[in-house]
C-alpha cells in the first residue's frame, strides 16, 4: 500500500474515533433524559420516599445531596486554597514541596471506596458522628481537596509574574499582593476547578454509602449535621442494590436524569461567568 | 509613605501578618501529607489484623471465599480487579488515544471546541449513572446476544470501564500531543512524510511519556471504580475463567459486605486488607507515573 492510501486509512479511522467518543457521550445523555424526565414531577422531586410502596419521591435525598456538597466544598475550598497558594507562591524547590506535591498526587489517586473506609473510621467511629450529614461531608473533603489544590495551584501559576512585581514594587507586602493581585486574576480558573470538583462530589456515591448512610431523616428538610444523609447517587445505588419498592427502575430514572440536568446546569451556570469574568479582567489590563 | 516605614508601627503589624498567613498556608500544605499518612496508617493498621486469624498465602492465594467458614481467600477479587482494569484499557485506551489524535491535530476547529466540554461532561456523569445504563442496556444486551445466563460479568463492566475512563486518557494524551513542538512536526512534513507518518513517527514517540501517563492513570481509576462495576459484574467470589461469568472486584467486594460485617472481626478486616491492597495499588501507580514524568525526552 502506498504511503498516502496508509494515510487516508488513517484519518478517516480517527475521524471515526472522534465521533464514536462524541456518539457515545451523545447516547448517554439522550437516553438518561429521555428515560428520565418523564419520571420527574414535583411529587417525585420534592416528595418523601417509601420504602415498599410505589411513588415514593427523592426530597430528602436532593435536599442532602445539596447540603453534603455545600459542606464539603465549605470545608475543603479554604484549606484548598491555601495549600494551592502555597505551592505556587512560596515553595522552594526542595524535599519538602516535593513530599507535599507527592501526597496531593497520591490523595487524587486513592480509589474512593478507601477514602470512604477511612471516613468511616475516623469520623464515623472514632470522632463517633455515626452515618450522618458531618461524617459524609468530612469524608467528601478528602475526594475534593487533592482536585481543588492542583486547579489553584495552576490558576495562581498563571497569572504573570509582572503583575507581582508590580505590587511589591509599590511596597504592597507579599500577602496583599496575593489578596489583591493574585487572587483576583487567578479566580475565573479557581471557579472552573470548583464546578468540575462540585459536579464530581454530587455523584460521588461509594463514599457516602458508609459515612452519610443509606437512610434519611424523617423531617425534611433536616438541616442537623448529625442526621442521616443519604444523597441522590446513593438512593440510586440502594434502590438498585438493595431496595423492595416495585417501582424502582422508574426511580433510578428519574435520579439518573435529576443528576444529569443538575450537573448540566452546574457547567453551564459557572463557566459561562467564568469566562466573563476571564474577559473581563483581560480587557481592563490591556 | 513615610522614610521611617521600618518603624511605622502599622507596617510592623503588617509584616507580621505576612509571616502568619505564610505559616498558615504552609499549615495547610502539610495537611495534604498529613491526610495521606494517616490514611495509609489507618487502613494498613486495620488490614493487617487480618493475619491474626488468616494466613498470607490464604488470603493471596486461594480463592475460596466464605467468610461465614472462615475461608478468607480473596485471589478471585483481585484477579477480578486486574482482569477488569486490563481489559478496559484495552478497549478504552486505543480508543481514547485515537480521540485525543483526532483532537489535537485532525479535528476542525469548530468541532475541537466541542470535543473539550464533551471529555469534561464524561467525567461529570455520576458513576451510579454509568452503573445504571449499563445494568439496564448493556447487560440484556450481553445476555441477547452472546447467548449467556446473566450477562453480568466481565465483559459488561470492562465495558463501562471502558467508557469511563475515555476522559482521562483523552485529556492527558491530548495535552502531551500538544506540547510536543511544532518544529518537529514541521521537519517531518518537510521532509514529505504524510500525516499519518508524522503522527506515527514524530508526534507519538514524542509524546509517549504524556500518554503512558494518561494509561496508567486510567488504570488506577478503573481498578479503584466501585458502584459502576459492582451493578454489572454480578457480585459473585468466584474465578471469572471467561468473559461472561459473574464475578467479583476488590472494591465492588467491600462495598457489597461492608454493611454487614462486624468491625474489628476477622471478615471485617479482611475488608481493610482488600482496601489496604487497593491503595498499594494506585500508590503504585502514582511512583510510575513520577519516574517516567522524570525522564525528559530530547
Amino acid at each position: 500500500m502506498s504511503a498516502k492510501i496508509i494515510n487516508k486509512l488513517a484519518n478517516a479511522v480517527f475521524w471515526s474515533a472522534g465521533i464514536l467518543i462524541l456518539a457515545i457521550l451523545a447516547a448517554f445523555l439522550l437516553y438518561i433524559l429521555v428515560k428520565g424526565i418523564p419520571v420527574l414531577s414535583w411529587n417525585f422531586i420534592f416528595g418523601m420516599p417509601s420504602d415498599i410502596q410505589a411513588g415514593g419521591g427523592v426530597g430528602p435525598q436532593l435536599f442532602n445531596s445539596f447540603y453534603i456538597l455545600f459542606l464539603s466544598m465549605l470545608f475543603s475550598f479554604p484549606i484548598a486554597v491555601g495549600a494551592g497558594i502555597y505551592l505556587a507562591e512560596y515553595a522552594g524547590d526542595n524535599r519538602w514541596t516535593d513530599m507535599i506535591r507527592l501526597s496531593t498526587e497520591s490523595l487524587a489517586t486513592v480509589p474512593s471506596i478507601v477514602l470512604a473506609l477511612f471516613g468511616m473510621i475516623i469520623f464515623v467511629d472514632l470522632m463517633g458522628v455515626g452515618f450522618s450529614i458531618i461524617g459524609g461531608s468530612l469524608t467528601l473533603m478528602l475526594l475534593n481537596l487533592p482536585v481543588l489544590v492542583r486547579v489553584t495551584e495552576e490558576s495562581v501559576r498563571s497569572v504573570p509574574g509582572y503583575y507581582r512585581e508590580a505590587s511589591l514594587a509599590l511596597g504592597a507586602t507579599k500577602w496583599q499582593t496575593i489578596w489583591r493581585v493574585v487572587l483576583p486574576n487567578a479566580l475565573p480558573g479557581i471557579i472552573t476547578g470548583l464546578t468540575l470538583t462540585a459536579g464530581r462530589a454530587l455523584g460521588e456515591s461509594a463514599i457516602l454509602i458508609f459515612t452519610a448512610g443509606t437512610t434519611v431523616s424523617r423531617n425534611f428538610p433536616d438541616p442537623d449535621l448529625f442526621a442521616a444523609g443519604e444523597t441522590l447517587a446513593v438512593h440510586l445505588w440502594y434502590v438498585m442494590a438493595i431496595g423492595l419498592v416495585p417501582d424502582r427502575i422508574d426511580i433510578a430514572n428519574g435520579i439518573s436524569a435529576l443528576l444529569i440536568i443538575t450537573i448540566l446546569m452546574f457547567n453551564l451556570l459557572f463557566l459561562i461567568p467564568g469566562k466573563l469574568l476571564q474577559r473581563r479582567s483581560t480587557s481592563t489590563q490591556r | 509613605m513615610s522614610i521611617h516605614a521600618a518603624d511605622n508601627p502599622k507596617h510592623q503589624r503588617k509584616l507580621l501578618y505576612d509571616r502568619y498567613i505564610r505559616y498558615l498556608f504552609i499549615a495547610c500544605a502539610f495537611l495534604m501529607t498529613l491526610i495521606i499518612l494517616s490514611i495509609i496508617l489507618f487502613i494498613s493498621r486495620q488490614g493487617l489484623l487480618t493475619f491474626t486469624e488468616v494466613s498470607l498465602s490464604e488470603f493471596f492465594l486461594t480463592e475460596k471465599w466464605d467468610p461465614t467458614e472462615q475461608n478468607f481467600g480473596a485471589l478471585s477479587f483481585i484477579m477480578g480487579s486486574v482482569y477488569v482494569t486490563l481489559l478496559a484499557v484495552s478497549l478504552g485506551g486505543p480508543l481514547g488515544l485515537a480521540g485525543a489524535i483526532f483532537m489535537a491535530k485532525i479535528a476542525p476547529k469548530g468541532l475541537r471546541a466541542w470535543m473539550r466540554p464533551a471529555t469534561d461532561l464524561y467525567v461529570a456523569i455520576p458513576s451510579v449513572v454509568y452503573g445504571f445504563v449499563g445494568l439496564t442496556i448493556l447487560v440484556p444486551f450481553i445476555r441477547t446476544y452472546f447467548h449467556v445466563n446473566t450477562g453480568f460479568g466481565l465483559l459488561a463492566a470492562a465495558v463501562i470501564l471502558a467508557v469511563m475512563i475515555l476522559p482521562t486518557i483523552i485529556s492527558i494524551s491530548e495535552d502531551a500531543i500538544r506540547a510536543v513542538p511544532a518544529t518537529l512536526e514541521e521537519a517531518s512534513l518537510a521532509l514529505g512524510a504524510t500525516r499519518w507518518q508524522t503522527i506515527w513517527r514524530v508526534l507519538l514517540p514524542a509524546a509517549l511519556p504524556g500518554i503512558l501517563t494518561s494509561f496508567i492513570l486510567a488504570m488506577a481509576r478503573a481498578v479503584g471504580e466501585t458502584m459502576a462495576v459492582q451493578m454489572v459484574i454480578g457480585n459473585t467470589p468466584q474465578l471469572a475463567k471467561s468473559l461472561f461469568m459473574p464475578t467479583s472486584t476488590l472494591p465492588s467486594e467491600i462495598v457489597v459486605e461492608m454493611g454487614n460485617t462486624p468491625f474489628g472481626s476477622a471478615w471485617g478486616n479482611s475488608l481493610f486488607l482488600m482496601a489496604l491492597v487497593l491503595l498499594i495499588l494506585s500508590l503504585c501507580m502514582i511512583l510510575i507515573i513520577r519516574q517516567i514524568g522524570k525522564r525528559r525526552f530530547a
